[in-house]
């Protein structure tokens, strides 16, 4: 199963998830108020790049990333 | 070169360290930035989070622009808690003139600013807080949101 893990502040263990797409991910967080919260301001990568839609096929062995607003420096 | 370290950097031997790797390489310009946490609002320092592997590839975007322009891209940078007045960030350029080093210094920290995959919390009383207000959305966020 593919594997979402969620960054910085957002402090959520990963969890594993049988989806074929990120649109499928997207109905799975769909209750979740608190998530619902971090996902309004937050990028998704897949395998470690920044996707631009959710028109993406998800495979077993992918990773995708919760990444919230940044700040370095 | 990217360089990541536990707590505060040693501003003073890092900086002499990539002066002495470049100097005898022909550029002739050598621009260096450094952040030092400034004390404001009661806190105790700052503390970060660090996402290695976007962050690596960020880099590598940024030493190939660098290559074209005939210039090479530094940065150093802590992970955890860093206290008032010590350092977190530095960013440098080395170019064989100074304008193409004035303006890459600029485009790079600018540009590290919004999209280094970096989180920064502020301490205090022993707490972290997630610098929210200060943060920058990456690009095409909200993408996975119902609201």
């Amino acid at each position: 199963m593919a594997v979402v893990e969620f960054l910085g502040p957002i402090e959520r263990e990963n969890m594993e998830v049988d989806i074929k797409n990120l649109k499928e991910l997207k109905d799975i967080f769909a209750d979740d108020k608190k998530l619902q919260e971090w996902l309004e301001i937050s990028a998704v990568a897949l395998n470690d790049t920044l996707v631009t839609s959710l028109d993406v096929d998800i495979n077993s062995t992918d990773k995708i990333s919760i990444l919230p607003p940044v700040c370095g420096g | 070169m990217l360089e990541l370290y536990q707590g505060s950097l040693k501003v003073e031997d890092i900086l002499s360290r990539w002066y002495k790797k470049y100097r005898d390489k022909n550029y002739g310009a050598f621009i260096s930035f450094v952040g030092i946490v400034r004390e404001e609002d009661s806190i105790d320092g700052l503390s970060f989070d660090i996402y290695e592997p976007i962050l690596n590839k960020w880099f590598q975007e940024w030493q190939e622009e660098a290559k074209k322009r005939g210039a090479v891209v530094l940065m150093a940078h802590a992970t955890g808690d860093v206290y008032i007045h010590e350092s977190s960030y530095i960013s440098a350029v080395l170019s064989p003139k100074r304008k193409v080093a004035l303006k890459l210094i600029d485009e790079f920290v600018e540009g590290f600013k919004a999209n280094a995959p970096i989180w920064k919390y502020d301490l205090i009383e022993g707490k972290r807080v997630y610098a929210k207000e200060r943060s920058l959305k990456l690009p095409n966020s909200g993408i996975l949101s119902n609201l």
